[in-house]
């Protein structure tokens, strides 16, 4: 409960920071969704009262951007990329092996909340297509067969 | 300043970067410190170089050593060899796909890739450190606001930018100088400047690589474009999926403020100017003009109707002027240069240069920039060397999920912005994405629509429930379940859409539709009439047949998930095709080539 009692004081303090520039609500959503991971609920409702505009705006807003998302993700975010440059290389086919390895659909997270498999638009490493991120870290000149391999790694890695 | 005698530029664009040129960074600082070099050779972290296919790319000066795809094993050798002794290291030096030769002793100007090319918007990429503003002003930087703010009234300023012929490279091709004079002419208490860098285009990375490797460049463009039109505020609204990019923004606008480049009072005049930065949230709209601006004010990023036009109603209901990052990056140059200088190139209509993201099927996949007027064909084999593989060119596809594919007959087309409208496509933000004969076009057709369906901001009926209603169909084609009549419901959604929808996203919308049944009909029909994919890509029209090549080994019988490959060990294997799952792990598995789709 302290931890989220922190996280809440420090998008209050956000909040207060950027409450008298025009256009704040954006970038306070955004700090939220680093923050928390999410934006819930409790967190928009936060939001609504801190910049004093009503809940269907911040809600509205959130539901816009594909950047905000409402519930949490997994620990480990893949983000396939579905450009056009990696399109035409096959990206499709390594989301449906990680579909299939995962045995989740795209845009959801596997029970156990260790992966979140996602689309994305172009990450602009056209050069290494098909791409793929986890967590930050790309995987570039993928084909299906080393999907396993590299998912392995992360269900090997502990807590 | 300290003099070296050896730079190391390694590129840190967002290609290299991801294939792991900050590990390269520290390793050369390593090494060189190792071997007492670091008084005499300077490692700096560019921008894009453009050949993201080559990378990690490394360039060494002074005798502009090209290697390429360099790993942090090979730093070593680098440093001893060519930093110590002095000998070039031959085997990393960078192979010209088409010539097949190394450039060991060539200038970087005589590769292939670069030879085609002209950089002006581009010229400091690949160059400077964008993290350190006097590498900047040691390319002239702010020279050019210099000149404005002292020597040039407001209006001479719109005019240079008018004669230029310099059009808007977010890919409308409205001039630019007319939109920096309607914003001049329109009068109110505060105008704002406002930059789009929501570069949305799935496989253009044009701005982005501007924004990463010459961030001064746009924010002294835009001091120049605030001083123009009377705005004493700047806003550059950037996709959060570009962190590099963003965060070189952020530090090039300290830098400007700290040497009072930003700020109150600039070279001592009475003109102020400052910028903010804000990140985009991920919706593809935001590119629009409108859309992009109620983003900006903390809204929903959906487009609203013209006029007003921003010049006379927009950010925060003021007058506002937007341009396209890569308009921007000419700015400078044409006040330094002259409008004259920069209306010597291109064609008539189109002046300057075109910054393209090659990509695709295509050997030299990066970012480059010719004059306009260059070809397609000299774009895609001189500058992209090409096709990989052998494979055949079938089409180039440009502008994005706006513009269209064009066939190999049109090759010859030169690209200014006219041209690529008659041949029925668009210039757009840059995009140039090749395909070969493994790619179908009907398929292409339908990832454009999916694309537009899922980023459609749902605001308008023709592009909410008519770009589904043509993917529905699209959707139906690729799965083998076409009918007649499919192609003429498309055209006339097609139409519908493109004469009532809000916004350019969606007046644009069907266009790779219409293109590629303007070019391949044919495959549209083999799909629908034939239940066939031409190119062998649609998993639901195609099979998988083993022939008479099979030696028996077994490896595909024992990697088929399903089970549906039979044979006795040294004798040819058959392939159930109820059972089948076109997963295709066969074809990969076989030495010998015995395994086709057809």
């Amino acid at each position: 409960m302290d931890q989220s009692k922190e996280k809440f004081a420090q998008l209050q303090e956000l909040i207060d920071s950027l409450k008298n520039q025009p256009g704040a609500l954006m970038p306070v959503l955004q700090g939220a969704q680093g923050i928390f991971g999410c934006v819930s609920e409790d967190v928009q409702k936060f939001i609504a009262e801190g910049l004093g505009v009503t809940l269907s705006e911040v809600y509205g807003v959130a539901t816009f951007y594909a950047q905000f998302s409402l519930h949490p993700k997994g620990k480990y975010l893949i983000s396939v990329c579905l450009g056009t440059a990696c399109y035409v290389k096959g990206s499709q086919t390594i989301l449906d092996k990680l579909s299939e390895v995962l045995e989740i659909p795209v845009g959801g997270t596997t029970p156990d909340g260790k992966f979140t498999l996602e689309a994305t638009r172009c990450l602009g490493a056209c050069g290494l297509a098909p791409v793929m991120m986890i967590n930050g870290e790309v995987y570039g000149r993928l084909t299906p067969d080393v999907i396993p391999g590299i998912i392995e790694k992360y269900r090997a890695k502990e807590d | 300043m300290d003099i070296y005698r050896a730079h190391v530029l390694v590129c840190g664009g967002t290609g290299c970067t991801s294939s792991g040129s900050a590990t390269l960074i520290e390793r050369f600082n390593e090494k060189i410190k190792e071997n007492g070099l670091d008084k005499e050779v300077k490692v700096i972290r560019t921008g894009c170089f453009g050949l993201c296919e080559a990378g990690p790319v490394v360039i060494v000066y002074p005798e502009g050593t090209f290697y390429s795809r360099v790993k942090p094993e090979n730093v070593d050798e680098i440093v001893t060899e060519h930093l110590l002794k002095g000998r070039k290291v031959e085997h990393l030096v960078y192979t010209d796909h088409a010539t097949h030769e190394q450039n060991a002793s060539k200038s970087l100007e005589d590769i292939g890739f670069y030879k085609h090319q002209m950089r002006v918007a581009l010229r400091n990429c690949g160059v400077i450190d964008p993290e350190n503003i006097d590498e900047y002003l040691a390319m002239d930087g702010y020279k050019a606001l210099e000149k404005v703010l002292t020597k040039m009234t407001r209006e001479e300023v719109i005019d240079e930018v008018l004669k230029s012929g310099l059009r808007g490279r977010g890919g409308g091709g409205f001039p630019t100088g007319l939109k920096w004079k309607f914003t001049y002419n329109s009068v109110a208490d505060q105008k704002y400047v406002a930059c789009n860098a929501d570069e949305g285009d799935p496989g253009a990375f044009m701005d982005r690589s501007i924004l990463e490797g010459d961030p001064h460049a746009i924010i002294e463009a835009m001091a120049i474009a605030g001083y123009a039109i009377g705005a004493s505020e700047g806003y550059i609204y950037v996709r959060a999926e570009y962190p590099i990019a963003v965060k070189r923004l952020t530090i090039a606008a300290a830098q400007a403020r700290e040497y009072g480049l930003l700020g109150k009072n600039i070279f001592g005049t009475d003109f102020c100017f400052d910028i903010n930065i804000r990140l985009g949230a991920g919706a593809f709209v935001c590119g629009e003009e409108t859309a992009l601006m109620h983003s900006i004010e903390g809204k929903r990023g959906e487009p609203t109707t013209r006029p007003p036009f921003p010049a006379v109603r927009g950010l925060f209901g003021k007058p506002t002027m937007l341009n396209n990052v890569e308009t921007y990056a000419n700015i400078p140059q044409i006040i330094l240069k002259g409008a004259a200088w920069f209306s010597s190139i291109g064609t008539e209509k189109s002046k300057g240069t075109k910054v393209f993201a090659l990509g695709g099927k295509i050997n030299n996949t990066g970012l480059v920039e010719v004059p306009m007027g260059t070809t397609l064909r000299t774009i895609i084999y001189d500058v992209g060397g090409g096709c990989p593989n052998g494979k055949k060119f079938k089409a180039v596809q440009t502008g994005g999920p706006s513009g269209g594919c064009l066939p190999e007959s049109l090759l010859d087309t030169p690209v200014d912005y006219d041209n690529l409208i008659a041949a029925g496509s668009m210039m757009g933000s840059g995009g140039m994405i090749v395909m070969d004969e493994d790619n179908c076009m009907v398929d292409i057709a339908r990832f454009y629509l999916d694309f537009i369906v899922d980023e459609s901001c749902g605001k308008c009926t023709p592009c909410r429930v008519g770009t589904k209603r043509m993917l529905e169909i699209l959707n139906r084609i690729v799965a083998g379940k076409g009918k007649e009549g499919d192609i003429e419901k498309l055209e006339e959604l097609a139409k519908t859409i493109k004469a009532t929808a809000l916004c350019g996203l969606g007046q644009t919308a069907p266009n790779p539709v219409l293109s590629t049944l303007k070019f391949f009909r044919d495959e549209y029909e083999a799909h629908i009439k034939e239940k066939r994919c031409p190119a062998h890509h649609c998993k639901a029209l195609l099979q998988y047949h083993i022939t008479d090549k099979c030696r028996g080994c077994t490896a595909c019988a024992r990697v088929c998930p399903a089970q549906a490959i039979s044979g006795e060990i040294k004798q040819m294997h058959v392939i159930d095709q109820d059972k089948c799952l076109k997963c295709g792990a066969c074809m990969e598995k076989c030495r010998f080539g015995a395994i086709i789709k057809k």
